[in-house]
């Protein structure tokens, strides 16, 4: 319970830092996407139904604000929570090359999603410029920031978790 | 404890089905309505959006002190010299405040700039930005309680930023020029030749988006000349000041041009914006009305 309390919480935080701290700390015009960090670590931290809900609050979140329609990006950031949580059988927490590879994949994912389904359909055809200038620096960025995120993520995470057990 | 919750627990490949499903239904029901979008958005911004305000004013101070600490010694130098120029700048300035005395009055013989200096604005501040990389639609710290309302036109400095989309109590969404999926019917000004400015990702990389279906002459139209909002846009205002011409190539049909411009308001550093409370369509109605 207040595992998913702080998940919730770790998600709404990520949106307000990614809407407004996003621009100061962009490089190159390009922002880290912090809330595919806390998608992605709920899913493959706490299973395929933390992940899914956590993927679909963050993404209805975003539909609100930002998206033209409401639902699109829950679908997206729901499959990424989801597919993540199936890694949770071969997670271990002393381990980081998992956790860096499941989001750089999952960053990449979206951006793919987002280039065939925003743009590819409108007719912007030239991929390897999106591909170099957005989606791969984007995906790195990302990687960079989940080094510094994702362990104190993963100890709350873990501790919230194990003392619920304790309380039981 | 935990036998009992396994046993009312959807498998998750079925709640994942019931999710995509709803998704899907609210795709479709805020595609082809709007009645679902606006209230629960309104809900969302009330709990948001002052976390958002409060983050990105914190942001704002923290790197001014930033650049105050990294630039402090250079602006000790710079007053003096600045201290120097404010004294010649007084006398110019006096001297052009004559001149700008007589520009008044004959713009006033000529009854030209009335419509268009005379639109009420409102100053806002940009309090968040889309959270990725693919569109720069931002949210103002204004809405319906300072009178904003859907398609007024937001200005920054001189130049055309974008318009309203969406409108909340005390946030509004705006969708700028320079997002993909926008476009503005523009004229250049010093022809009045009609054309189509488009938003474009790739090419706002070295800072120009495009322009296309511009009718005219070869050699007409050059590069520096100034496109402004056009007379026939339904959403914005005539005569605002998009930017400059920087490229212009006939297209295969030798009828129409196309090419990049330069937008006149710096996109990356927008901070503080001008929503014009003026709408076109009141505009419209209002010149109906007296006639």
């Amino acid at each position: 319970m207040k595992r998913n309390i702080f998940l919730v919480f770790a998600v709404l935080v990520s949106f307000v830092l990614q809407t407004t701290v996003g621009k100061w700390i962009a490089f190159g015009g390009i922002s880290p996407n912090l809330l595919i960090i806390v998608v992605a670590a709920s899913g493959f931290m706490c299973g395929p139904y933390c992940g899914m809900f956590a993927g679909f609050g963050a993404g209805l979140l975003y539909d609100l604000y930002y998206g033209d329609l409401l639902g699109y990006y829950a679908l997206i950031f729901m499959y990424i929570g989801y597919m993540n949580g199936g890694f949770k059988q071969i997670f271990f927490k002393e381990d980081i090359k998992l956790p860096l590879i499941l989001i750089m994949v999952s960053d990449f994912l979206y951006g793919i999603v987002c280039f065939v389904l925003q743009f590819l359909l409108r007719g912007r055809f030239h991929f390897p410029h999106y591909m170099m200038y957005v989606i791969i620096p984007e995906m790195v960025y990302t990687v960079l920031l989940t080094m510094i995120l994702y362990p104190p993520l993963r100890s709350i995470t873990l501790r919230l978790e194990e003392s619920r057990f304790e309380l039981n | 404890m935990n036998r009992k919750r396994r046993k009312i627990t959807i498998p998750s490949k079925y709640l994942l089905l019931g999710l995509t499903v709803f998704c899907l239904a609210l795709m479709c029901a805020t595609f082809f309505t709007d009645f679902l979008a606006t209230p629960l958005s309104n809900v969302a911004g009330g709990v948001i959006i002052p976390f958002q305000s409060g983050v990105s004013r914190i942001g704002e101070s923290l790197s001014r002190r930033k650049e105050e600490v990294v630039n402090i010694k250079d602006v000790m130098e710079k007053n003096e010299l600045l201290q120097n120029k404010i004294d010649q700048l007084v006398m110019e300035n006096n001297s052009l405040q004559q001149d700008k005395y007589e520009l008044n009055h004959l713009r006033e013989l000529y009854d030209l700039d009335k419509q268009y200096e005379n639109y009420e604005k409102i100053g806002a501040r940009v309090i968040s930005k889309d959270p990725g990389n693919w569109f720069s639609s931002f949210v103002i710290d204004k809405g319906t309680k300072d009178g904003i309302g859907v398609d007024m036109n937001v200005l920054a400095g001189s130049g055309l930023v974008g318009r309203v989309i969406e409108v909340g109590d005390d946030w509004a969404k705006v969708l700028s020029v320079i997002n993909d999926n926008s476009s503005v019917s523009a004229m250049v000004l010093s022809t009045e030749d009609n054309c189509i400015v488009q938003g474009n990702l790739e090419t706002m990389r070295s800072g120009m988006i495009t322009f296309s279906k511009l009718v005219a002459k070869e050699g007409e139209v050059k590069e520096g000349d100034k496109l402004v909002t056009s007379y026939i846009s339904t959403k914005y205002l005539p005569g605002i000041l998009i930017g400059y011409v920087t490229e212009i190539n006939p297209d295969a049909n030798h009828l129409t041009n196309s090419g990049y411009m330069t937008p006149a308001v710096d996109f990356s550093h927008l901070q503080q914006v001008l929503v014009v409370t003026t709408q076109k369509n009141a505009i419209g109605a209002l010149q109906e009305g007296q006639q």
